[in-house]
């Protein structure tokens, strides 16, 4: 029971920080059908700029001001780097953020060293909210809860309540009657890239002193966010966000699981000396994603959610 | 109106120049390398260039023929490998008897060829049902799948180490022992060139063309009654196995292969390397991935910045220059023999000069963030100039030769375009 109840509540909390990257690869995918390779990339420099903000003044001020700097960076890269490759067709935009990824990583490294640097949760924060079970849960934790939690209400508020949200839909499946209407579309389109890359920034500001910040976090990220989105079905909202919960909490409880191979399916003759029957749950937690997406696209090629063949 | 098609087809002589005489050209190039006198450390790194030229040949199957875009096709080579360093071990285990007994290691990319088209054909199933980004997703899915699940596996993957095996086992095929380092340029350059010849043949089979139509229009292709997903997943199958070559190469060159050689970062390196070459030529990627494994062998021992500067160039080449290293060539090759080769040159000259003044600032700034990063004091000090983090003279040079290179750079295109 208190491995369920912890493994719930950290999964969802994973699977929050996954959905706030997902979601804004998702769309910024189904807006201009590009897959940004360099998106994980963006998480990273959310929490190194919170980083170096909080050394200069404070969380509150890091929380507010990294992903907007990691936003601007995003809407750079659109009007100068993808909008100059479209031309040359989605290949060559998703071949530009993969080179982009390398790069951020280099620059990273640079500025902020090889190392991990020392991003730690606010010490207004850093207390204990509560006990369960005996064990003392941390009050970042749910403070990671409610800042993803307001940021997806507003998101969805923003795309379905507003003007604004209406003119992105819009754009989304008709850019050129979008145009037309007087709407400067490329001025959407990297507002669109901006805001994504902002919420990527955001989810590495409040992730990466959650997790550990350090130049191989974009690495490790980075593939994790696209199963999540291909899961999902690629271009649909909602698909991400089942898909990340799924994940989050398929992840985090297989690691808490400490059962073998061999402890699980001994009834087939599966002897714990054995290679196969000596691999542990908890071991395959990694692997697990990928899994998911490899099975998922075999059963259901269009993800969980998805609406259209990509 | 007739036309002849007899008149419209290459005449003997031109297919020779254009289909064979290369071909030639490249094997007496091979031929001759190692009686120029080169040393052990060069021939490691052309033994590593054959593999890699195979490597980014079949991957060019996928990227360049047949539109796929993959982010896992190390995964093919370092299965195709792995293999064949099992075989190693299973030759010098036979000791001259029974079957591996009787297996030269000079045959040992035939079997992974044979491993590198199973593992394709079992991969490939549900990969290939999709093109465009989602296939690319996949083929990263499967890759970071492989490599997660390689260090689970001790007795196939060897775990962190690797397995290893030696080369010097089992019977000798044509005198060749395959100890020094001299026979192994040898069986190297034999299998990249004959890796590099099917390769090309298979281009001009009914199947390499249909991959490329594919590539171009998958629902006309659907209209004349070939079914896209299965054309992908036969292309797919014929890369997957010449990666597997590229494996059987590599297992006889490095005689080991770790669970990495299955990751995400050789595969996105042989991206880069094929489409720095250039996707649209055949020869692209050949001259990517000599490129590519000379500097990533050599230019590591000058500058800590050796990514970065492959990344800055990789990024350019999808910015500027789309038909990579052979599109520039091969360029070349038609300006310098069209009648208005002057003007062309003019315009090199001019072209180049910009570059030359971009990469002069770009190498300044490079270097001096990387030697204030490291915080140990360095000064980057190229011909005599000191060049410190807080000096005038660096910010000067980071600066104004970029931007005049960029003006110099873009006048050249705005003329061009109004041409």
């Amino acid at each position: 029971m208190e491995t369920i109840v912890f493994s719930l509540l950290n999964g969802m909390i994973y699977g929050l920080l996954l959905f706030m990257l997902s979601s804004g690869l998702t769309l910024i995918f189904s807006m201009m059908g590009i897959l940004n390779f360099a998106h994980a990339s963006f998480y990273m420099l959310g929490a190194y700029f919170a980083y170096t903000i909080m050394g200069v003044t404070n969380f509150w001020l890091a929380l507010f001001l990294a992903p907007v700097l990691a936003g601007g960076v995003g809407m750079l890269v659109e009007r100068w780097g993808l909008r100059r490759v479209h031309v040359n067709g989605h290949v060559a935009e998703l071949l530009f953020t993969f080179g982009l990824a390398y790069l951020i990583d280099e620059v990273v490294r640079i500025i902020w060293g090889r190392n991990a640097v020392n991003y730690k949760v606010p010490e207004a924060l850093d207390f204990t909210l509560f006990t369960l079970y005996g064990s003392n849960y941390p009050a970042y934790r749910i403070f990671i809860l409610f800042v993803a939690v307001f940021m997806l209400v507003s998101l969805w508020y923003l795309l379905k309540r507003t003007r604004i949200g209406l003119i992105i839909q819009a754009a989304l499946t008709h850019p050129h009657m979008v145009g037309h209407l007087g709407h400067n579309v490329p001025l959407v389109f990297m507002s669109v890239f901006g805001a994504g890359c902002a919420l990527a920034g955001l989810a590495g500001v409040i992730g990466g002193n959650y997790f550990i910040t350090d130049p191989a976090m974009a690495v490790q990220m980075g593939p994790i966010v696209f199963v999540v989105v291909v899961v999902g079905g690629l271009g649909s909202l909602e698909g991400a966000f089942l898909a990340a919960m799924l994940i989050g909490i398929l992840q985090t409880s297989a690691v808490s699981i400490n059962a073998s191979f061999s402890d699980i399916f001994g009834f087939l003759g599966l002897t714990a000396s054995s290679e196969l029957g000596r691999i542990t749950v908890a071991q395959l937690a990694p692997t697990l994603p990928f899994l998911l997406l490899v099975l998922v696209l075999i059963a259901r090629p269009r993800g969980l959610m998805g609406e259209r063949e990509v | 109106m007739t036309t002849n098609m007899t008149t419209l087809a290459p005449s003997a002589s031109e297919k020779f120049t254009q289909r064979a005489l290369p071909f030639i050209l490249f094997a007496l190039l091979l031929i001759v390398i190692p009686f120029i006198g080169v040393s052990r450390g060069t021939l490691t790194l052309f033994n590593h260039i054959g593999i890699n030229i195979v490597f980014a040949l079949s991957y060019n199957m996928l990227l360049g023929r047949a539109g796929l875009l993959s982010f896992g096709h190390a995964v093919y080579l370092g299965l195709g490998g792995y293999f064949c360093v099992h075989i190693l071990n299973w030759i010098a285990d036979a000791d001259g008897s029974g079957f591996w007994g009787n297996v030269p290691v000079f045959s040992l990319p035939i079997f992974g060829f044979a491993m590198g088209a199973l593992a394709g054909a079992i991969i490939g199933w549900p990969s290939c049902r999709r093109a465009g980004t989602a296939f690319a997703m996949i083929s990263l899915g499967v890759a970071e799948l492989m490599s997660t699940a390689a260090f689970m596996f001790d007795s196939l993957f060897g775990g962190e180490m690797g397995i290893s095996g030696d080369r010097m086992s089992g019977p000798k095929f044509f005198g060749l022992s395959m100890g020094p380092i001299e026979q192994v340029y040898y069986f190297i350059a034999f299998w990249t060139l004959v890796g590099t010849v099917a390769m090309y043949a298979f281009t001009r089979t009914p199947l390499g063309r249909l991959s490329e139509a594919t590539r171009d229009n998958a629902e006309r292709v659907q209209f004349i009654g070939y079914d896209p997903t299965r054309v992908r997943y036969l292309v797919f199958i014929f890369a997957g196995a010449f990666a597997g070559m590229a494996g059987g190469m590599s297992a006889v060159q490095d005689e080991i292969f770790t669970p990495d050689s299955l990751s995400l970062i050789p595969s996105g390196a042989i991206l880069i390397a094929t489409y720095i070459g250039g996707i649209r030529f055949f020869a692209g990627p050949i001259f990517g991935a000599i490129l590519m494994t000379y500097m990533g062998s050599n230019l590591s021992d000058y500058t800590a910045g050796w990514l970065l500067y492959l990344g800055l160039m990789f990024i350019s080449v999808v910015l500027f220059v789309p038909d990579g290293i052979a599109g520039l060539v091969f360029g070349f090759w038609r300006g310098i023999r069209s009648p208005g080769r002057y003007a062309l040159i003019g315009k090199w000259i001019t072209q180049i000069l910009g570059l030359a003044l971009v990469a002069t600032s770009v190498i300044v700034v490079v270097e001096v963030a990387y030697r204030w990063s490291d915080g140990y004091g360095d000064v980057f000090a190229p011909f005599g100039f000191d060049l410190p983090h807080n000096g005038a003279l660096t910010w000067v040079i980071g600066t104004l030769p970029l931007l005049a290179g960029i003006l110099i750079l873009r006048r050249v295109k705005r003329t061009e375009s109004e041409a």
